[in-house]
């Protein structure tokens, strides 16, 4: 290396010490065995954050939070700001490619029984962001303030209101007043870009730390004469690349072929247009409260169904400690069957929104 | 008293008031609820009467004691129920007295007796026709709803049905030599589109061209007034143009000589010029200035329609290539409106006029459609731009992927 240049690395070496980190890179290995595919999601997820952000601190420069104009800036956005078309719609696609990726992240973490000790955190961590990612989904949506968005708010934001005790003031907290207004734009804005931004941020940098400490986690029963240890640097960080290429591709593709419509701007006096639905994630939510009846013995359908949500999220974020066979490295296959029952039941009443949205 | 002492006894009192009313006796409704066919009186539709829900009873109609059982509720009082001729006066005892009316309703007409009288149905009833509409036809009889009520048979939206269950009756107007297609004919008008599709209470319904207690057919002189109501510019440039005058002189009725009567189609170009669906024709005969000021009023109608369309077209094909086109589409907006203004100014039949209006948008029209190509240019650009990156990005894959198989390769 070049004296100059090495003069210059020890120069910073000096006042950031990061010659550990440098040396720890070098050593770093993470194991290669038949189902590390499923390991590429992670990293995936994080270069579609980091697009994310990219975009989402370009449309700042021209989006205005304002009932009379932020569809109007969005619109400015898409036809009359240069490569504005693009900059939104990758933000829009690829806020739906993250949390399509983040599913798949999640369950095949779940699946590989990855989240036993010591790796509890790690799953927690995750599970904290996922559920931060579908808030940027729901903030985020009603930001262009469109007749679509407006009306999927104000069903999504019925739903937080049937929250059992909380539920009324929880409601008109999210709506900053009694209904959809400017108040709401403001808040989901605050929401979207300063608040779940830095809570993101946070849990990311303690997840990443964990994921690197503690290195990747080996499926439980797999013969260790499969499994080899290869690099992360470059080795890995190469296939890794060759994903977010791959990624990349896609959503250039989408944005130019099906960019990200700006829909008619949001009429609150207008009749509620018929077939409204929340976004694609919330939808095996919603769909469950429509088919559950009105009243399931002495408790209210909705308040039973958010009731259970709730419960379903805690078992899930707390699959590390309750699964104890898992936590000796011995296979759980009941944990097994109630993922597999999970991802059923949300794939089919996805699709079940979509094939018979009069359910 | 504080706020919600006051609202408290607001509603204590607005729910005893009719408490009090309903809970009275009424041997009227015991009985008559009981009765079968013409004595029958029902105590669910009575309930929802808009007179007894401004507190007015049966006795207040028929006269009676209701306070008493049996036929002696029939007192020196009573009325009984109106022969149909005696219906109309029968109404009008309160709905023609103005100082009464104004206590229930100040807005209420009260000149709905004396209109009747010079309607067509008051003056066959005077000659002693029974058959024909008294009050209770169109408004019911113990069910009767106020015209702003959605399922009132006054209702604009119920109107042309109400009409039509004596006009829509073949047998009984065979009786008075008048067809009985108006109803069907109304349905496929431009009217009944606005007025049941579009729910647009504004459109016009039976009653708002021939009157509602005074109507009557309205004679040729009196079509293009009824038009006018609502049509205002277009009978300005019709009474301006040469056509008012012959008409005039040939006793035509102006509008539907052209549009029809109760099937007022959707207007349309095909109507102008000298082709099979013109209406110009009727009149004008090959070669005549008529004839061939209609073809060209037709050909600068067809000529700038073309233009419209294609540039709706080219938007549409840019919006579906994914390019915002929506302040284009806002600007061609205008060139609607001057298209609508000249199909209007067709009624002058002045071609100069038509053409100084469409040229107004001449302007707009270059611009949307500069607007266009250069949105159609920008979807190409996009597309090749796509090729380029895609291009690079696999080539930087391809690379990666060799690279990562040579890392892998044992030694």
């Amino acid at each position: 290396m070049n004296a100059r240049v090495q003069k210059l690395l020890d120069y910073f070496d000096e006042r950031f010490q990061y010659a550990g980190l440098v040396k720890f890179a070098k050593k770093k290995t993470v194991p290669e065995h038949p189902k590390s595919f499923w390991y590429y999601f992670g990293g995936i997820s994080l270069f579609l954050t980091g697009i994310q952000i990219a975009t989402g601190i370009m449309l700042l420069l021209y989006y205005t939070p304002s009932i009379d104009a932020a569809h109007e800036s969005v619109q400015f956005i898409m036809g009359g700001v240069k490569f504005g078309w693009l900059i939104r719609s990758v933000h829009s696609w690829t806020a739906n490619i993250l949390i399509g990726i983040l599913f798949v992240h999640m369950f095949s973490t779940y699946f590989l029984k990855a989240y036993r000790k010591p790796r509890e955190l790690t799953w927690m961590t995750g599970f904290v962001l996922f559920v931060v990612f579908l808030a940027f989904g729901f903030s985020g949506y009603l930001l262009p303030w469109n007749e679509l968005s407006y009306f999927a708010t104000r069903v999504g934001t019925d739903i937080v209101g049937s929250v059992p005790l909380i539920g009324k003031w929880l409601k008109t907290i999210v709506l900053g007043g009694p209904a959809i207004g400017q108040g709401t734009l403001s808040r989901f804005f605050w929401f979207h870009v300063a608040i779940l931004p830095f809570a993101a941020f946070f849990v990311i940098v303690v997840h990443v730390w964990l994921v690197q400490s503690l290195g990747m986690s080996k499926p439980i029963g797999i013969d260790e004469r499969k499994v080899k240890e290869i690099p992360f640097f470059p080795d890995f960080m190469f296939k890794d690349a060759l994903a977010w290429t791959f990624i990349l591709v896609i959503v250039g593709i989408v944005c130019v072929f099906l960019p990200w419509e700006v829909g008619k701007k949001a009429d609150p006096f207008a009749m509620t247009p018929l077939g409204i639905k929340p976004e694609w994630y919330f939808t095996f939510m919603f769909t469950t409260l429509k088919v559950v009846p009105g009243h399931v013995l002495f408790i209210e359908g909705e308040v039973l169904v958010i009731l259970a949500i709730m419960v379903g999220a805690m078992f899930w974020l707390l699959a590390p400690y309750i699964d104890r066979k898992a936590a000796r490295g011995e296979k759980s296959p009941l944990f097994t069957w109630i993922g597999v029952a999970v991802a059923i039941y949300i794939a089919v009443f996805t699709v079940l929104t979509y094939v018979a949205p009069k359910i | 008293m504080n706020k919600r002492t006051l609202t408290a006894g607001t509603a204590l009192l607005l729910f005893l008031v009719p408490a009090a009313l309903f809970g009275q006796k009424n041997s009227c409704l015991d009985c008559h609820a009981k009765l079968e066919d013409t004595l029958k009186v029902s105590a669910e539709a009575v309930k929802n009467d808009i007179h007894v829900q401004f507190g007015l009873t049966c006795k207040d109609c028929h006269g009676g004691n209701p306070d008493i059982d049996d036929d002696k509720a029939m007192d020196r009082t009573f009325r009984g129920s109106p022969k149909k001729a005696e219906i109309p006066g029968f109404c009008a005892r309160c709905h023609s007295d103005a100082a009464l009316m104004r206590t229930y309703n100040p807005s209420l007409r009260v000149d709905q007796l004396s209109q009747y009288e010079t309607s067509k149905h008051g003056q066959q009833l005077k000659k002693g026709d029974t058959k024909v509409a008294v009050c209770t036809d169109c408004h019911g009889v113990h069910d009767i709803q106020t015209a702003k009520f959605p399922k009132s048979p006054t209702f604009p939206w119920n109107i042309p049905q109400t009409c039509g269950k004596c006009h829509a009756d073949a047998e009984l107007m065979k009786g008075y030599n008048i067809p009985s297609n108006q109803l069907a004919q109304y349905k496929e008008s431009v009217h009944a589109q606005a007025l049941f599709d579009k729910k647009d209470m504004s459109a016009p319904a039976c009653n708002d061209c021939h009157g509602n207690h005074g109507a009557v057919p309205p004679e040729v002189k009196s079509i293009a007034s009824v038009c006018r109501q609502c049509h205002p510019s277009t009978g300005e440039l019709f009474s301006k143009s040469p056509h008012k005058k012959a008409f005039d002189e040939i006793g035509q009725s102006e509008c539907e000589a052209c549009h029809g009567n109760h099937k007022i189609l959707r207007p349309t170009a095909e109507m102008l010029g000298t082709g099979e669906k013109s209406v110009c024709v009727q009149c004008h005969d090959q070669g005549s200035a008529g004839y061939k000021s209609a073809a060209a009023l037709k050909s600068a109608i067809d000529t700038y329609q073309g233009r419209y369309d294609r540039e709706i077209g080219t938007l549409d094909l840019a919006e579906r290539k994914g390019v915002e086109i929506s302040d284009a589409r806002f600007k061609l907006q205008g060139a609607l409106t001057v298209l609508v203004s000249a199909k209007n100014l067709v009624h002058s039949l002045s071609t100069d006029e038509v053409d100084k209006k469409l040229a107004e948008s001449d302007p707009i029209l270059t611009e949307v459609d500069q607007a266009g190509a250069d949105a159609l240019r920008e979807a190409k650009f996009r597309r090749s731009g796509l090729v380029v990156a895609t291009f690079f990005l696999a080539l930087f894959g391809v690379a990666l992927f060799f690279k990562i198989r040579t890392m892998h390769k044992p030694g």
